[in-house]
């Protein structure tokens, strides 16, 4: 067999089907979204090309130029040459404040020709194949502290320049890192805490202290009141008791000085807009209104493809990036959302499954990572849409219109599948 | 190792996916208060067309301006009628069209207006405004009517219509959306640029009532719409009505300009329409009857019109001669040896002056054979088109054979026949000579002019020897801009001194030359001449160009009649009784006016557009 029928063979249809579909849909949608039904544009008028929809069929061109690319390329340069990738992007995003340039308010791009690419995209495939090549060393063992902080330095540093570059939202993307981690044994403790901090943080946001306080006494009495007697007898008990009450407290007060000190006005009213979305109706809490209007302007059916009339204006902004979702919800209805959700959780499933297949532990955790990557930006897009999330300005993996954005993901999943049709080359661990 | 964890990210997953459906479920099928929130939030574009500019006479006069329509747009998914009787009767119409026309609207779109009724009138409009209520889904948007003060002088303003899908499909700028309205001819079409002014668009949010809630954004997206210009004519309007009059029941044109400005002060074509027809609702009926009028009341004559100006190209002939220093007014030609009749006339001292007053033809087929022959050299042949060369590039001064550059789309360029020209006609250098040609002599044969190039023609030998360009409009717009050009006068080249003879010429012709009795004016000096223009199709039109007073002219003018036989007879009546009526504001000869009002030269005209040019009649004129 040549080599060509062996990656025909080897390579996983179901996901390269899925991805297909999400772009192509994703491309109608953006379609709708920028379609002036008083002068259509249709592929063959020069102009179209100008529109977000005639761009992003380039970029859908372009990725295609990508996978061959990844498809040619040894299966083993990625391991070898991560940390070599890696610091090549860090370099960029050292670079990026001083060669990059604006692009709506964000100084995060570099800008080749009439071409402009956002570094902070790649930099997280360039971090998940370091992180997969780091766990893939015999030695390493998540539940070690050495290892742990030099995970920790691995994620934080692409992360803190990216924050750097004003992008939080990008940043934040990092923190998906621990799905993968998670997976190849990082102890439960650090989820947990990681979970349990967000609700603090959510809690220390929706509730006064006092409203914290109480439920916390409560919660905390309730406990040692169902647990045995030795335990209620136990001094120590009421002083880890105290001592948690006192910390979470700090914490809250924390989050309240954070927000209201540390944070920039733009971050906390985002915050803030979660909460209330009637707070600053004009701006942000606006974007949010229009966005649940229009998705739940949609009904069961939806209106119909190009019939949005919400999503007809370019008022709920970046209508074709971030809030692609709304096109979706308004023109297809609930069944069109439900499809693309539930066609989402069969993908993250799928590579998940692939994951678990694999022999090396560099694949497998590298998988994980794709897995943990596109599962992140599915939470928070979506969750943005319909008032579940902050807005961040994270877009729809594979739906968003955006070159660096499709590259970005055509690149991290396609390397994934490359890796994936050598699993029987690879040497298990 | 850590294998259960799968299974506890893909719950995770699954947990959050099934927490989205949730949240979706109950955003979209639940609560419908999203979809109302959508209705009553709906932001409508609404694009704002600007009035167009309005026209005023010279004398300031309003003849152009907009009465505002209210077209009745139906959405669908929002319409809601509950008694259609009461609708139909309310707006007029039967139910067979409510029915067609709400089935048509819901294959358009549901969530898209539909155009369902057309200009409802402002009373209509206040008339149904409180019973909308009862009928949600229907919204108003306002257009304008072109309205029109006089029924004169519509080929010249031009109308205003939809724009075609071929003007629509190969504009330049991309402006027009299909439905908009665009100038079609006239000046509505030269100058729709500055008439149409910017469209304007506004966001305003609007409930499921149609009701609007306010601006969107407090109006800050908006885009103002610029108002057209308005345009400033040099045309009488009280002229025009009564040179139209004075058209009735007659084929051709009037074309009358200030010589000092070159502003048009009455362009009739006859016969005409009444403006206003093009202006309604039923533009598409009346502009298929008035398209298919063997009278082609849509055609603007004066500038588009061919004929051949006849005897009163002689005026040029003088001129060109004098100037080329062949003839002078001395010059003196007997009938006698040349091929063209004339009429019985005094003519014991027939010099220049004597020929124009009395059009005597055979003066100047010697004074055309001695323009061509006078100090040439070689045979017949060679010295017949250098001759030719020199004499068509003084006429060509004139504006003959090409474009005045008039503020009209239509103007033709004429003939003006060159030695290249006859070259083609007769196949080849040096195979044609006087002989073949002198019917131009007499303003015949192969040249074709228009009345407005006539009209002109006047307006220079009034200014001894320029013009300014002829054009309707002298200012456009509250800064009252002028294009230079027609600002600019133009000299034609021939000294002033030579126009002296030609003037007193044109004088004894009206005093007592071939003007008869009806074409005096008795206390205005008018200097005119007359022409008769052979045509293929039948009896001869009548042609006058004059211009008054003789000294310091105020008006010049060309009147054609089609049909109507000698220049004397029809058209120096019509252009004396306009003269008057301009230069004193008033016509005292009743008689005279009633005479040519009633006046109808429409059973002879067998062919309103003119010949084509034909071969020479060699006949007798005047």
């Amino acid at each position: 067999m040549s080599q060509q029928n062996q990656l025909v063979s080897k390579v996983d249809w179901i996901t390269i089907s899925l991805y297909a579909l999400f772009v192509i849909a994703g491309w109608m949608n953006i379609y709708s979204a920028v379609y002036n039904p008083e002068s259509p544009l249709w592929i063959f008028d020069a102009k179209f090309y100008d529109s977000n929809a005639g761009k992003q069929l380039i970029w859908m061109g372009t990725s295609l130029v990508l996978i061959i690319i990844i498809f040619a390329i040894d299966f083993r340069f990625f391991e070898a040459f991560a940390p070599i990738i890696y610091a090549g992007f860090i370099l960029l995003l050292v670079l990026v404040p001083f060669l990059g340039v604006t692009i709506n308010g964000s100084h995060s791009w570099f800008k080749l020709g009439s071409i402009t690419i956002q570094p902070a995209e790649f930099a997280k495939t360039a971090t998940a194949l370091l992180l997969a090549k780091y766990l893939n060393e015999p030695q390493v063992n998540l539940s070690r502290w050495k290892n742990q902080w030099v995970v920790g330095v691995i994620i934080a540093l692409p992360m803190l320049l990216i924050i750097a570059s004003n992008e939080t939202g990008s940043a934040l993307v990092f923190a998906s890192f621990l799905i993968l981690l998670y997976r190849e044994g990082l102890p439960g403790e650090y989820p947990g805490i990681f979970v349990g901090s967000v609700v603090i943080f959510v809690s220390a946001l929706l509730l006064s202290p006092w409203t914290i306080l109480l439920v916390l006494i409560l919660m905390v009495g309730g406990i040692i009141g169902m647990s045995p007697i030795y335990i209620q007898r136990m001094r120590q008990t009421y002083v880890k008791a105290a001592l948690f009450i006192a910390g979470v407290m700090m914490m809250v007060f924390l989050v309240d000085l954070a927000v209201n000190k540390v944070l920039k006005e733009h971050q906390r009213n985002r915050i803030k807009v979660l909460i209330d979305p009637s707070f600053d109706p004009r701006g942000l809490g606006y974007q949010v209104t229009q966005s649940k209007i229009a998705i739940g302007s949609g009904g069961f059916w939806g209106k119909g493809y190009l019939q949005g009339t919400q999503t007809k204006f370019d008022f709920v902004p970046e209508q074709s990036t971030d809030f692609i979702f709304c096109t979706i919800g308004e023109e297809h209805g609930f069944f069109g959302v439900m499809v693309v959700i539930l066609l989402f959780v069969v993908f993250l499933w799928r590579i998940m499954y692939l994951a678990d297949q694999q022999r090396s532990r560099f694949a497998r955790a590298y998988g994980y990572g794709v897995v943990g990557i596109l599962f992140f930006h599915f939470l928070v897009n979506i969750g943005m849409t319909i008032g579940l999330m902050p807005i961040m300005g994270i877009p729809l993996p594979f739906f968003s219109y955006g070159g660096s954005s499709l590259w970005s993901f055509t690149i991290l999943l396609f390397i994934f599948l490359k890796l994936d049709s050598h699993r029987s080359d690879m040497l298990s661990r | 190792m850590f294998e259960g964890r799968r299974q506890i990210l893909l719950l995770f997953f699954i947990i959050i996916g099934l927490v989205f459906i949730g949240k979706l479920f109950f955003l979209q099928v639940i609560d419908d208060s999203y979809e109302k929130a959508a209705d009553n939030n709906a932001i409508r574009k609404i694009i704002q067309v600007p009035f167009r500019g309005e026209v005023y006479d010279r004398n300031n006069k309003l003849i152009v301006y907009n009465t505002p329509v209210y077209d009745l747009y139906i959405t669908p998914r929002k319409a809601r009628v509950r008694d259609t009787m009461q609708f139909c009767r309310l707006f007029g119409i039967t139910r067979a069209y409510f029915d067609s026309t709400c089935k048509q609207a819901k294959a358009y779109s549901r969530v898209k207006p539909y155009l369902f009724l057309k200009h409802l009138s402002k009373e209509d409009f206040a008339r149904v405004q409180d019973a909308m209520v009862d009928f949600p889904g229907f919204t108003f948007t306002t257009t304008a009517f072109r309205t029109y003060q006089s029924k004169a002088f519509s080929n010249a303003l031009g109308y205003v219509a939809e724009i075609n899908s071929t003007s629509l499909s190969t504009q330049k700028d991309d402006y027009y959306r299909q439905g908009d309205y665009v100038g079609v001819s006239g000046i509505e079409s030269f100058y729709e640029e500055d008439l149409r002014g910017q469209r304007g668009v506004k966001y305003r949010m609007v409930n499921s009532n149609g009701v609007e809630k306010g601006d969107f954004k407090e109006g800050s997206l908006d885009i103002q719409p610029i108002a057209g210009k308005n345009l400033y004519t040099g045309v009488d309007i009280r002229l025009q009505e009564y040179a139209d009059s004075l058209m009735r029941n007659k084929v051709g044109s009037v074309v009358a300009i200030e010589p000092s400005t070159g502003e048009i002060l009455t362009m009739v074509s006859a016969p005409s329409y009444d403006p206003s027809l093009l202006a309604g609702r039923n533009f598409s009926k009346y502009y298929r009857n008035l398209a298919l009028d063997p009278m082609k009341p849509l055609l603007n004559r004066p500038p588009s019109a061919y004929y051949r100006p006849g005897s009163t190209f002689k005026l040029i002939q003088a001129l060109v001669g004098l100037q080329l220093g062949i003839i002078t007014p001395g010059s003196v030609f007997t009938h006698a040896g040349a091929p063209v009749k004339c009429h019985s006339h005094n003519t014991s001292h027939n010099d220049l002056h004597n020929a124009i007053q009395w059009s005597c033809n055979p003066y100047f087929y010697h004074a055309f054979r001695k323009i061509l022959y006078d100090g040439t050299q070689g045979n017949t042949y060679e010295r017949s088109a250098q001759g030719l060369k020199r004499w068509s590039e003084l006429v060509a001064n004139f504006g003959f054979g090409r474009k005045l550059g008039v503020d009209l789309g239509n103007e033709k360029k004429g003939i003006l026949p060159n030695v290249d020209y006859y070259n083609k006609v007769y196949k080849g250098e040096n195979t044609w000579k006087f002989s073949n040609i002198y019917s131009l002599s007499i303003g015949e044969g192969e040249l074709v002019v228009n009345p407005l190039k006539m009209a002109n023609v006047a307006a220079i030998i009034a200014n001894r020897g320029w013009y300014i360009p002829p054009h309707i409009v002298k200012a456009i717009g509250d800064k009252k801009e002028v294009d230079p050009f027609y600002k600019t006068p133009v000299s034609v080249g021939i000294d002033s001194k030579h126009f002296g003879v030609v003037i007193e010429g044109m004088k004894d012709a009206v005093l007592h030359g071939t003007v008869g009795g009806d074409g005096k004016i008795p206390d205005i000096v008018m200097c005119g001449k007359t022409g008769t223009s052979q045509n293929a199709k039948g009896e001869d039109h009548s042609v006058f160009i004059a211009f008054a007073p003789k000294d310091n002219p105020k008006i010049a003018i060309a009147v054609f009649v089609e049909n109507a036989g000698f220049g004397g007879f029809a058209a120096a009546p019509i252009a004396s009784l306009i003269i008057e009526k301009y230069l004193k504001g008033k016509v005292d000869r009743k008689a005279v006016e009633e005479k040519f009002m009633n006046k109808s030269y429409l059973p002879n005209v067998l062919s309103v557009t003119g010949p084509k040019p034909v071969k020479t009649k060699k006949d007798t004129l005047k």
